[in-house]
């Protein structure tokens, strides 16, 4: 067994530090509360090379795995960037999954090396009103017409579609009622965001304002059949590829920004004097911050080895789920905590704290919710009878 | 035209520094380890001075333990072309440091040498200097700007309430101050192809220099606490004060 990072992996973590450190918590402050998307970070992080860590090198990223990506995402958060900046690029560095490994050579040299330099924004449209942790039952359906396919339906939630040029939908192509398995008849595309055909409109939330969230309109959308990732019918297990690393990179996440909380109230249990001595010296204040440490350790045990074994091409949807699981839970627990500990200030802006907890409470939705969570590890690691 | 950054492995200066209890040196344990922040500098500044004629060679050195490999990849990440680390365990007084580099400058040929105005732990800032004596070279310490123009080199120095520039010819040592530039961070395909390319190691008995210290490190010791301050009702209580208790008027 082997615990330690590559020299490479290392450096991998302390160039990104230096990058981030440029970025400090004011930035992030000013950018969540102007609703602003992060472009200078954005340009910087694509500048340097990183969107592309785990696009293949012949399509202009470095080939690096999952294991490195995640590195990458928890340095970007525990910068104290949070979920503002870790969604800024969060897509980039996951989201092509299914189309590397799926799309069509065509597909591929015409999109990644642009979107690995960072000149194509792309949007993930997954979820839709009445069908949220349901994927199967999404309704928005492409129709076949030529060499085009046109796509009609309402996607929630969609994530930088302010930002972006592209979008990676997943529609029916087969209506439910019609396929043997339910899986069946859903297909991905890799479609231009046209706003002729596409209306975005923006949901106002409860945190990570710098990159927006929106509920999509789409009417009648022409894309052309070369944007079809891989096979018509075959995009839900397209999709399942991708689950598992963007699980462990959310896990690496929640364990950055838990990381960034931490810091900031330890910093401030140190100095902070009342009743004649630093808070950090009453247990009520030292053990919760002890005991977040400790299961953001244990959380980031989990997730590295989930990244380990997808690196490795073993099995890991056991673990990427639980670290996804036991990260935001733990990042949770610390933002919280760091909040406590800064008392009334911990709920002022300008300590940031309040915007890490505010971000973080995301993670225990999405991608996946806990309760779906623990829903795949009763059924797929313990065995027990699927309960819904 | 080719440039040599000789650089320092430090602790890295967030980390908190705990003196061993027999004061013989530092414990090394979680201890984090970085290039020289003003040796950094000069990395950054000779790769400026490539990109901006557009050739030459940035070679970096390092004269330590194998492990310092990792700062000497660092700096290749940031873009330097290759790199030489001269293999030794033991500790080296600044003026054998000096004679090290003018060693591998003599193979090497460079026509400039930058180097950081210190190394943040023993502060000597000693090694430039003592370098441009050995060669008989020019010398520009405290550098906060530097440009150069065929075979010249004309360097902005930091000095006590002003600044001062000096003009000399090539080949010559120049040190940096904190305000040069700002050093960059490597880029994910740097950080790759650092990784390929070339690192020699030099055992430093190879060089047939007489490595006995002239200087010994006796002991250290951490600076002694502060002692809390004191209120005083008037100025006059003030002066009479540091007069006769401080005895510093
Ligand atoms: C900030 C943010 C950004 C997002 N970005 C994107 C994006 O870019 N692209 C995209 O496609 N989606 C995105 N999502 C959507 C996210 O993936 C979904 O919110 C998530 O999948 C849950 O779907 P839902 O909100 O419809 O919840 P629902 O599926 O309606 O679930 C509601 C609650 O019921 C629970 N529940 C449901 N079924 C079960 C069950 N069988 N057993 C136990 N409990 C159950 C859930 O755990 C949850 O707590 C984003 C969400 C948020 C909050
Ligand atoms: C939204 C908001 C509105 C407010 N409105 C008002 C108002 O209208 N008027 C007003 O006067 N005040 C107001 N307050 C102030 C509020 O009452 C204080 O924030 C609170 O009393 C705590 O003081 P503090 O923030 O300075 O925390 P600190 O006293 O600095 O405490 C920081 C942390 O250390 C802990 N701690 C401190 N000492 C100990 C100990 N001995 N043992 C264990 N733990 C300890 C505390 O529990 C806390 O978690 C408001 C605060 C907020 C957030």
């Amino acid at each position: 067994m082997d615990f330690e990072l590559s020299p490479a992996q290392e450096e991998i973590v302390r160039q990104v530090r230096a990058l981030c450190a440029r970025f400090p918590d004011e930035y992030w402050r000013d950018k969540d509360s102007s609703h602003e998307f992060p472009h200078e970070f954005h340009h910087a992080v694509a500048q340097a090379g990183y969107l592309g860590i785990a696009i293949p090198e012949q399509y202009g990223g470095s080939g690096l795995g999952i294991t490195e990506a995640a590195l990458l995402m928890r340095e970007v958060a525990a910068s104290g960037g949070a979920m503002n900046a870790a969604s800024a690029i969060h897509l980039t560095i996951f989201g092509m999954g299914p189309v590397i490994h799926h799309g069509s050579e065509e597909l591929k040299q015409r999109c990644l090396p642009a979107i690995a330099r960072g000149q194509i924004h792309c949007s993930f449209a997954v979820t839709e009103p009445d069908a949220g942790n349901d994927i199967t039952h999404i309704k928005t359906a492409a129709r076949r017409q030529g060499d085009y396919y046109v796509i009609n339906g309402r996607k929630v939630f969609t994530t930088k579609a302010r930002e972006a040029d592209k979008v990676l939908l997943l529609t029916r192509t087969t209506p439910i009622e019609e396929v043997s398995k339910k899986t069946a008849g859903m297909s991905l595309f890799l479609a231009d965001l046209d706003r002729e055909a596409v209306e975005v409109r923006e949901l106002k939330k409860m945190g990570r304002h710098a990159v927006d969230t929106n509920l999509l309109f789409i009417d009648n959308l022409r894309v052309p059949a070369t944007d079809l990732v891989g096979e018509e019918g075959r995009g839900f297990h397209y999709l399942l590829d991708g689950l598992n690393p963007e699980r462990i990179l959310v896990a690496a996440e929640a364990i950055g920004i838990g990381r960034a909380a931490l810091s900031r109230a330890v910093a401030y249990a140190k100095e902070r004097v009342v009743f004649g001595r630093p808070i950090g010296r009453n247990q009520a204040i030292a053990h919760p911050l002890a005991d977040c440490y400790a299961k953001l350790e244990a959380a980031e045990m989990l997730t590295m080895k989930a990244a380990w074994l997808f690196d490795a091409r073993k099995p890991c949807g056991a673990e990427a789920n639980m670290a996804k699981l036991r990260a935001a839970e733990a990042c949770f627990e610390a933002c919280d905590r760091a909040v406590q500990t800064l008392g009334g200030y911990g709920y002022m802006f300008e300590y940031d704290v309040e915007r890490y907890f505010r971000e973080c409470r995301m993670l225990k939705i999405a991608p996946v919710s806990q309760e779906m969570v623990l829903n795949y590890i009763s059924e797929h690691v313990l065995g027990l009878p699927r309960s819904y | 035209m080719k440039i040599l950054v000789p650089f320092k492995r430090v602790p890295d200066p967030a980390t908190t520094i705990r003196i061993l209890p027999d004061g013989s040196g530092i414990a090394t344990d979680n201890v984090k380890w970085v290039i020289n922040p003003f040796d950094e500098i000069a990395i950054e500044e000779a790769l400026r001075i490539k990109e901006r004629l557009k050739t030459g060679e940035v070679v970096l050195m390092t004269i330590g333990q194998s492990n310092w490999q990792e700062q000497l990849r660092t700096g290749l990440a940031m873009g330097a072309d290759r790199a030489k680390l001269i293999v030794t365990d033991k500790p080296l007084d600044t003026l054998t440091i000096a004679r090290v580099i003018a060693k591998v400058v003599a193979e090497e040929q460079p026509r400039l040498v930058i180097l950081g105005k210190q190394a943040i732990d023993d502060d000597s800032n000693q090694v430039g200097q003592m370098l441009a004596e050995i060669l008989g070279w020019p010398q520009a310490t405290f550098a906060s700007k530097l440009e150069i123009e065929g075979d010249r080199c004309t360097v902005v120095r930091e000095v006590d309430g002003g600044l001062e520039t000096v003009a000399f010819p090539l080949p010559a040592v120049v040190t940096t101050d904190l305000r040069l530039n700002e050093p960059r961070y490597a880029s994910l395909p740097g950080i790759m192809k650092a990784r390929k390319k070339e690192l020699k190691e030099i055992p430093i008995e190879s060089l047939g220099l007489d490595l006995t210290p002239k200087l010994r490190v006796k002991e250290l010791k951490a600076p002694p606490k502060r002692q809390a301050g004191r209120k005083v009702g008037s100025v006059q209580e003030l002066v009479k004060l540091l007069h006769e208790e401080a005895k510093l008027i």
